[in-house]
């Protein structure tokens, strides 16, 4: 969900104008925080973070848009995170990933359009003694299956349209 | 410096011990090709087209960041390291268009001359190119990032000479591309069109928004008096674009060319110079003598007016209201010379030859125009205008020269120098001086503001009164003096400021520079060179002894800062976003 | 803030105290239940685990038993594991439903639950962990503590010798001497490269200046690795320790880790262990009364596997794109924010503080004559026990499949072994007997990497493997210079078209061509490396190339666009179990009879391979 401009000020006071100092350096440590807390980096709190730290919007999108965690927009309800590190990639993650995307009708890096899924590749979750997996909103689930994904889609669904 | 010695392809060269191995090379008598090299603005070593093999390492070396070290065995041109470079050539150009006939920067792109001179006839790593949208929204700058090849000497003219940061690289990989903040319009964001972005790119990502196509419209239209006033700095450089040496003033040649065009007159924008002068002076004297906002700036340079609207609106206080000279030259166009000459001001077309791409934005703001009719309507930059020329098969070296018409093409000195940095200060100076003593001057050279420094302060003595001035150039130095000023750490009365390094012979619609040249020949030295001489070659050197000058005020205008000055070559300014972006 | 005294006292104190963990004849009337708390077990709930029985013993009201959370295992493959000491009882794959028969049978009636031990791979139930054949050739130093403390609890560190180095280099030491320790241990720097650390050290306290910092790379980016991750997890303290002696040695008082985000786990056991620290004087001012101040923050990453290149890793934790710096200068005269810094990664910290205590003799006597010690490796795949493995130098990589690994599952062949990760290669069947250590794995063309270690088995598809870390490659690529940008770019999309039947012979040419010139032109060292698994499986795995290009065929079932899977009628034996696992029904026959795919239905899922016993589908 979108978060209107009163509550990243609310945020931004608090969290980091009072926290951090004015300086470039502590750039991806605030971006973390705010993806952290809203789940995206939105535009009113990089032009804000850009009057903070005295730096270009355009420096900040740039660090914004080399890593992976940060997003430029909200996610979904869930986040579904398919693992393609390499031990879960050679117990066959791929397959996993091309039924998520056959389910939910969007790529790795998209949120469906009514805002209820999100999809991602991670690479190693850690958890490669239960490879392949996948994260529901960070809950790990091991020794994935195409079975097992309809399983959790149809349960998310089930909990949806109750 | 301590020198150390080094062999290059079996030559011995011996060298400053901070020198690359580039430096060296060149030393030596060896040209190592390079791509995103820029001289002291962008030395990343990115591109690894200067790459060559040093003696006991593993991998190849970019020569252009490897400093020299004693006993150092380097090879620039062995057969790998030849094929390495015919493959960073053949990858560029895999995710490069192949449409280089139809390109602004054909015959003046660096890539293009490198792939000619590797001899890259066939791609051989085919495959998927990421298409960009063209964002030509500004009315100076376009932007087609299908053309960049990532050397990032656009980002470090921007973020580092002009400390501006409007673009920068953003994503990663394959999917880099230089951006503005979320691929906004560069006129949304907080850029300020100095375009020196323009003159960084070595490939046709980046040029101005050409106006072109519609002075032809107009001077192909017979009702319509198309009027050219051409700057300073345009003289200055326009030879370059037909092959004439670094620093000719071509003035003759340019006036001719434009008589050819088919422009109805030629005008000299300096004597919009001399007009300004004579305002921004009686304007100083005024404000000194009430001490009324102090420090006065100057307000000539566009780019930096955007800047100061942009990043220091609570100064715009200390801003000289006078429009930039070639808006208050093409009021006086439209007023006193349409009435003079019995046109109607509205079947002019004012059409000014710039140095510069700001003032293509300029020229578009609504404060400048005069009961409804705009000031100027087309801008073109010192480039447009050469391309115009060649496009009409016009021999610009060898027509004959021609003058500017009179009655408005007689100028001084002291026009002639805006065009460099120092030139606007050292201008006002010798007017504002005799203004206030009343006295001739003695000795009227101020060197104390000339040459290549970014910030030169000096102290001038009028009427037994100190004047504290400093000139700035470039907008990084122009950020460093207004912090100054609002720390309160100095005590100007008066500031003048530039956009571009170097001022308008310097400005992002002049003759584009490649790396080679810039390292080698010192543009800014040789192209203001040719505006100090015509100054010193000028019978006329203060503006206010302009005799066609004092004629127009004392006919038409009335006093300096009088009230039709005022209507006509003032102006007023207002805080602009830094980002016009939205917030969601 | 605790003195030298207090520090020490805890030390002896708490030894006693945890003696069961290490000694099962300890005497004591205690029982410790460890959990462990890994990434990996904790994914399958071993926190709940944790709960249960803490909540069952307080209902219960069973004394002298207590319940601690731990560091991984290793055996990632059986979590979530239980132990209970001093017996050290190992018990596999716990639900959070066991614990009440855990409690009841083994705790108050003293008996094994039998149906949790672990069975081994050649079937005999094992009681103890230390019987298990993935235990036997490990020998564990960077990972000593992990599975025996809390690692929550500064206390039980203490209790296993923690600070006892820093106590001993600061008391005792001169800095050279610290040094000096280092370099004759023939400790390799662990994060890939090699380059010996006590070098690294020495050249770092050898750049004047007033201000240095320690730096810890905790970016594990390779993909299938996690053994930095289970040493922060499981003993943070020991990393924080051999910063601090670091820091003494090499004239720096800052430390920063630079951990990846997306171990939350081991960020928060950080953060907690540093608080520790400093709340006893461990980090911070006048450390042990010596006057030495050390102090370490934390720096997260936000997923970007370039940030483990060093220069990379300094541009990040400035704040900035992680694009690597042109080297020379190197991080030993300039480094973060232009200042001398030494970095590390943190398996390499992991072996400074025993260095330390039992000195460098002791660790050069382990490993081969150039690699000195052990390494870490994440042992994930087609192998029956993954997991954390810790081995000497110098052990063979059959050992590590066929002794620790357990072989591979489901009856399928060794195909190859990946090592070094996106950086490495692959390393086949006749080079299974290559003792492990930086050389040797070079010379077979793979490297030592940070310690992933994949197996696959003869199922995979070796073009399609080249294909996948050099997608991954490209995707990770900060895109500073052309070769890695582009070229990358270019390798992967001719590796896509031969995956796809539509690649021509000349591609191995070129791709043989840009890839050597990838490596020799790239920037940095992600872009000098990235080709590797692509040379080294065309090294090993020719012929696969070649039917890919020329054949348009893929002897696997990965490749789906040029593969056909078919089944041997001589080898069916009509088990149908093939059929019964087929999701589009596409296998045909009747009970009994050898089956046939219908190969238009098929829609080469590959299922069925993996599910025939008796290899009869290709």
């Amino acid at each position: 969900m979108k978060c209107n401009e009163q509550v990243q000020e609310k945020f931004l006071n608090e969290e980091i104008f009072t926290v951090y100092k004015q300086d470039k350096d502590n750039l991806i440590q605030i971006l973390n925080e705010v993806q952290e807390h809203f789940g995206y980096i939105p535009k009113y709190t990089q032009k804000r973070l850009s009057e903070f730290l005295n730096m270009p919007m355009a420096e900040i999108y740039g660090v914004i848009t080399f890593y992976s965690r940060f997003t430029l927009e909200p996610k979904g309800k869930y986040t579904i995170s398919v693992c393609l590190g390499t031990a879960c990639f050679v117990k066959g993650s791929q397959k996993i990933l091309d039924r998520l995307k056959e389910r939910l009708k969007i790529e790795p890096g998209q949120t469906t359009a009514d805002g209820k899924y999100s999809l991602d590749e991670t690479r190693c979750v850690g958890a490669c003694g239960l490879a392949p997996v996948f994260t529901v909103n960070g809950e790990v689930y091991g020794k994935a299956t195409v079975q097992k994904i309809d399983q959790v889609l149809d349960e998310l669904e089930g909990r949806e349209s109750k | 410096m301590e020198k150390v010695k080094l062999t290059i392809d079996n030559k011995e060269v011996e060298i400053e011990k901070n020198a690359t191995v580039l430096q060296a090379a060149k030393k030596a008598g060896i040209d190592i090709p390079t791509l995103c090299y820029l001289k002291e603005i962008n030395e990343v070593g990115d591109c690894r087209m200067c790459l060559v093999e040093i003696e006991g390492r593993r991998g190849f070396t970019a020569s252009c960041i490897q400093k020299v070290e004693e006993g150092m065995k380097v090879r620039t041109n062995t057969p790998e390291v030849m094929e390495a470079r015919r493959m960073m050539l053949d990858l560029i150009l895999s995710n490069h268009p192949q449409d280089c006939l139809t390109c602004v920067r054909s015959g003046n792109c660096e890539l293009q001359s490198l792939a000619n001179q590797y001899n890259i006839n066939e791609i051989q790593y085919k495959g998927e190119r990421i298409e960009h949208e063209i964002d030509d929204l500004s009315p100076s700058i376009v932007r087609d990032t299908n053309k960049c090849i990532l050397c990032r000497r656009c980002i470090s003219t921007c973020k580092n000479v002009q400390k501006i940061g409007a673009i920068d690289c953003v994503n990663r990989g394959f999917e880099s591309c230089i951006s503005t903040v979320g691929n906004e319009s560069l006129n949304n964001v907080n850029c300020t069109f100095c375009g020196q972005c323009i003159k960084a790119c070595p490939t046709g990502a980046l040029h101005e928004k050409e106006e072109i196509d519609n002075v032809w419209e107009k001077l192909r239209d017979e009702d319509t008096i198309v009027i050219a006033q051409t700057a300073p700095a345009v003289r200055a450089g326009i030879g370059e674009e037909f092959g004439m040496p670094i620093g000719t003033n071509a003035v003759g040649k340019m006036v001719a060319s434009l008589k050819r065009l088919g422009f109805d007159k030629v005008f000299d924008t300096n004597t919009g110079a001399d007009f300004t002068i004579m305002e921004e002076a009686t304007e100083f004297v005024d404000r000194f003598t009430k001490e009324d906002n102090l420090p006065m700036i100057t307000s000539c340079s566009p780019g930096w007016v955007r800047f100061i609207e942009k990043y220091y609106p609570d100064m715009l206080n200390h801003l000289s209201s006078c429009k930039s000279p070639h808006q208050m030259f093409g009021a006086i166009i439209k007023s006193y010379y349409a009435k003079k000459e019995g046109i109607d001001p509205s079947k002019i077309y004012v059409v000014s030859v710039m140095p510069c791409i700001a003032k293509k934005y300029e020229k578009d703001r609504p404060e400048m125009e005069v009961d409804g009719i705009r000031d100027v309507d087309a801008v073109i930059t010192t480039r447009e205008l050469a391309k115009m020329v060649k496009q009409a098969n016009i021999d610009f070296v060898n027509i004959e020269d021609s003058e500017f018409d009179s009655p408005m093409g007689e100028a001084t000195g002291a026009g002639a120098i805006f065009g460099t940095t120092g030139g606007v200060m050292e201008a006002a100076l010798r007017t504002a001086q005799e203004l206030i003593t009343g006295k001739e001057l003695e000795k009227i050279d101020f060197e104390s503001v000339r040459g290549e420094k970014g910030i030169k302060r000096a102290e001038v003595e009028i009427a037994g009164k100190t004047i504290k001035v400093v000139v700035a150039h470039g907008l990084g130095n122009a950020r460093t003096v207004l912090d100054e000023m609002k720390e309160g750490k100095v005590d100007y009365q008066f500031v003048e400021i530039m956009a571009c390094p170097g001022g308008c012979i310097m400005g992002g619609g002049q003759p584009i520079k490649s790396s080679k040249t810039r390292s080698e020949v010192d543009v800014r030295k040789l192209r203001a060179k040719a505006l100090y001489t015509i100054d010193e070659k000028s019978t006329i050197r203060k503006s206010h002894e302009n005799p066609m000058l004092k004629k127009i005020y004392k006919d038409y205008i009335g006093e300096p800062g009088g009230e039709l000055a005022e209507k006509l070559l003032h102006t007023t300014y207002s805080a602009k976003p830094k980002y016009d972006i939205g917030n969601e | 803030m605790k003195t030298l005294e207090e520090i020490r006292k805890i030390r002896e104190s708490k030894k006693k105290e945890l003696e069961l963990r290490v000694n099962t004849k300890a005497d004591t009337r205690e029982k410790h239940i460890l959990v462990c708390h890994g990434t990996g077990c904790t994914s399958s709930k071993s926190n709940v685990i944790l709960e249960n029985f803490k909540n069952i013993i307080k209902e219960r009201n069973i004394e002298n038993v207590r319940v601690i959370k731990t560091g991984c295992f290793g055996l990632c493959a059986k979590g979530p594991i239980v132990i209970i000491r001093p017996e050290d009882t190992f018990y596999a794959m716990v639900t959070p439903d066991d614990c009440e028969e855990i409690i009841e049978t083994h705790i108050v009636q003293g008996k094994t639950v039998d149906r949790l031990l672990c069975k081994d791979i050649d079937g005999s139930i094992v009681n103890r962990l230390d019987d298990l054949n993935f235990y036997k050739k490990q020998k564990r130093i960077a990972l000593k503590n992990c599975g025996v403390i809390n690692p929550e609890d500064i206390d039980e560190y203490i209790a296993f010798d923690g600070y006892l180095a820093l106590e001993k280099v600061l008391k005792e030491q001169s800095r050279d001497e610290v040094i000096e320790t280092v370099s004759k241990s023939g400790l390799r720097g662990r994060g890939g490269a090699g380059f010996p650390t006590g070098k690294k050290w020495e050249l770092t306290k050898a750049v004047e200046g007033e201000q240095k910092y320690v730096v810890c790379n905790a970016d594990e980016g390779d993909p299938g690795a996690f053994m930095d991750r289970s040493i922060l997890e499981g003993d943070p303290h020991c990393v924080l320790e051999a910063m601090a002696i670091a820091g003494y040695a090499i004239g720096a008082n800052k430390g920063y880790i630079y951990v990846r985000a997306e171990y939350p786990i081991a960020v928060q056991r950080l953060k907690i262990a540093i608080n520790q620290a400093r709340e006893y004087g461990l980090l911070g001012k006048n450390i042990f009364d010596t006057g030495f101040d050390f102090d370490i923050d934390i720096r997260l990453g936000a997923g970007a596997f370039v940030c483990g290149e060093e220069t990379a890793l300094l541009e990040s934790i400035e704040g900035k794109r992680g694009q690597p710096r042109i080297k020379p200068p190197y991080p030993a005269a300039s480094g973060l924010w232009g200042k001398p810094t030494l970095i590390n990664n943190v398996e390499t910290y992991a072996n400074i503080t025993k260095i330390i205590l039992n000195g460098a003799d002791w660790y050069s006597s382990i490993g081969t004559e150039n690699s000195k010690g052990t390494k870490v490796f994440a042992l994930g795949g087609n192998v029956n026990n993954i997991g954390l493995v810790e081995v000497p130098m110098g052990t063979t990589l059959r050992e590590i499949v066929y002794d620790i690994g357990g072989g591979i599952p489901n009856g399928r062949d060794f195909k190859a072994a990946q090592t070094g990760g996106p950086s490495g290669g692959c390393i086949p069947k006749e080079h299974l007997d290559t003792p492990i250590d930086y050389e040797s794995l070079k010379e077979i063309g793979s490297m030592m990497g940070s310690g992933g270690m994949i197996i696959m088995d003869d199922t995979k598809c070796m073009v399609n493997l080249a294909r996948f870390y050099l997608e991954f490659t490209v995707s990770e690529s900060c895109g500073k210079c052309t070769p890695c940008r582009i070229g990358t770019k270019r390798m992967l999309e001719i590796l896509e078209r031969l995956c796809e039947g539509k690649g021509e012979e000349e591609d191995l040419e070129k791709l043989d061509k840009l890839a050597h010139m990838i490596i020799k032109s790239s920037v940095c060292g992600l872009g000098q490396t990235a080709p590797n698994p692509v040379i080294s499986v065309m090294r090993y795995f020719n012929e696969e190339f070649k039917e890919h290009a020329i054949d348009k065929h893929c002897r696997t079932s990965e490749c789906k666009a040029i593969s056909k899977i078919t089944i041997n009628s001589e080898l069916c034996k009509g088990c149908g179990l093939c059929q019964k696992s087929c999701p589009v029904n596409a296998i045909e026959g009747e009970a009994r009879e050898v089956r046939k795919i219908n190969q238009e239905k098929c829609i080469k899922c590959g299922t069925c391979l993996s599910k025939c016993p008796f290899k009869a589908i290709s």
